[in-house]
């Protein structure tokens, strides 16, 4: 063999290992036993809040469904973003369309680890990397609660995504770089039990980063701008920083933000607007208490200035 | 023959009378719904107490409001861009949707004027209302921009 050859042979070798390891390192991970044991048995009636805090209906239910039509979680809402459009399936309890023949340790594999009962990872689309922050026993909650809601039939139809998105496998390097369930921002210890609460709703079931988050190049959340605000990553325009930096909501006090995700009135009384109409819809089902921990972790967290770009120049 | 034409044509230019600068008084408008709004919400959260003839203005206020906002007017064709203007595309490709959310915020500060709230109660009923209708339209209508 000569050294042509050998060097061939070396980058066979090479190449090989590197496939091997990135199908190794891509397999789905599904939760251990110790973890699925932390689930429990789940209560309906506590997954209400659970159901509304992580905005389910917002992608899963008919848009500007109201009332109990937000119970109806047929998908079919289009995310359309730089990778491709996203479709939200099907989570009602339909045996066959829906998510009504899961266990819930299947459940808690989806929401918690982005994997399908098949096996195959989910989209992070689907929230996950916020998720992945959730107590498991909200996570068995939330199971319960949707166990009492409609089966509606029909499938949603699948993504329309671009290669290399359309390649499942390769989420699992992503979820490698990305997911994590520790939290984003370190307390210190003397932080008040409100903060740590808003901190758990925030960065976990209520998933505020995935919009006002900027994401890098491979669609992770930059974390040190967290919740700096961010070109949309779906649809037009911007999405607000609601940190205490320059552009953001320094100028709120708790009460205000409070009071904004309570009745959709910003402190000058503007409305709301946008996806974040039933975002705030969602968590003024919550409770008072849960939406001033919510404020009080959103004046505690460290300020950014905007994390989306100025608007180019003065338009004519 | 000819002056009725002349008539028709004067009462069609008034009907829908060009804006210099429909930008700037459609957030002239909004601006000042949102402070009449204020003087309701206020008192929902017990900055002030309820006044019912202040009440009672502000919704005349909006009322008022609401009749200047003249969608074909204040939204012509190519005003979907310059001054700041947070308006989306939307609002061109759905006008009958737009006018339709605009004809309800009407009806519904209409109907507040001729039955006002009578309490505190009364008047946090009708601010859910009224920000229904300010949420349900900026939901589709507007676009947050930098």
């Amino acid at each position: 063999m000569g050294l042509a050859g050998k060097l061939l042979a070396a980058a066979a070798v090479v190449g090989c290992a590197c496939a091997a390891a990135g199908w190794f390192l891509s397999a789905p991970v599904r939760l251990d036993a110790e973890e699925v044991a932390k689930l429990g048995t789940g209560d309906a009636v506590k997954g209400r809040r659970i159901f509304f805090a992580g905005g389910c209906a917002s992608c899963h239910a008919k848009p500007k469904a109201e009332g109990d039509a937000r119970f109806d979680l047929a998908g079919g809402v289009e995310l359309k973003t730089a990778f491709g459009t996203f479709v939200a399936p099907n989570i009602s309890q339909d045996a066959k369309d829906g998510i009504g023949a899961w266990s819930m340790e299947d459940f808690a594999n989806a929401v918690l680890k982005g994997v399908a009962p098949s096996g195959e990872h989910l989209y992070p689309a689907f929230p996950y990397a916020s998720y992945a922050r959730m107590k498991p026993s909200d996570v068995a909650d939330l199971y319960a609660f949707m166990k009492t809601l409609p089966a509606v039939s029909g499938k949603a139809p699948g993504h329309r995504l671009s290669f290399p998105f359309n390649v499942r496998r390769g989420i699992g390097l992503w979820k490698l770089a990305y997911l994590s369930d520790g939290p984003v921002i370190g307390l210190p210890a003397d932080a008040s039990a409100a903060v740590a609460a808003g901190r758990y709703l925030v960065e976990g079931p209520g998933h505020c980063g995935e919009c006002h988050t900027p994401r890098d190049f491979a669609g992770g959340s930059k974390k040190a701008e967290w919740l700096a605000g961010a070109t949309a990553a779906e649809g037009e325009g911007i999405v607000p920083n609601i940190t205490s930096g320059e552009g953001g909501i320094g100028g709120w006090s708790a009460d205000d933000i409070a009071g904004y995700l309570e009745t959709g009135f910003t402190p000058d009384f503007d409305s709301v607007g946008g996806a974040m109409v039933d975002v705030q819809k969602n968590i003024a089902e919550l409770t008072p208490d849960d939406r001033a921990a919510i404020a009080a972790y959103l004046k505690a967290i460290p300020p950014h200035p905007n994390g989306y770009p100025p608007r180019k120049k003065p338009e004519s | 023959m000819r002056k009725l034409v002349i008539a028709i044509s004067m009462l069609a230019f008034t009907g829908a009378a060009a804006s210099a600068d429909p930008i700037a008084d459609r957030q002239a408008l909004m601006k000042e719904r949102g402070k009449l709004v204020g003087t309701l919400a206020k008192m929902v959260k017990g900055e002030q107490a309820f006044d019912a003839a202040a009440v009672l203005d502000a919704l005349k206020g909006l009322e008022a409001n609401a009749e200047k906002f003249d969608a074909a007017a204040l939204f012509p064709a190519g005003s979907d861009h310059g001054g700041k203007t947070t308006a989306a595309p939307k609002i061109w490709e759905d006008t009958a949707g737009f006018k339709a959310a605009e004809d309800k915020f009407l009806a519904d500060v209409k109907a507040a004027v001729a039955s006002p709230p009578a309490d505190l109660g009364g008047l946090k009923a009708q601010l859910g209302t009224i920000g229904d209708d300010c949420s349900s339209c900026h939901q589709t209508y507007r676009i947050k921009k930098s």
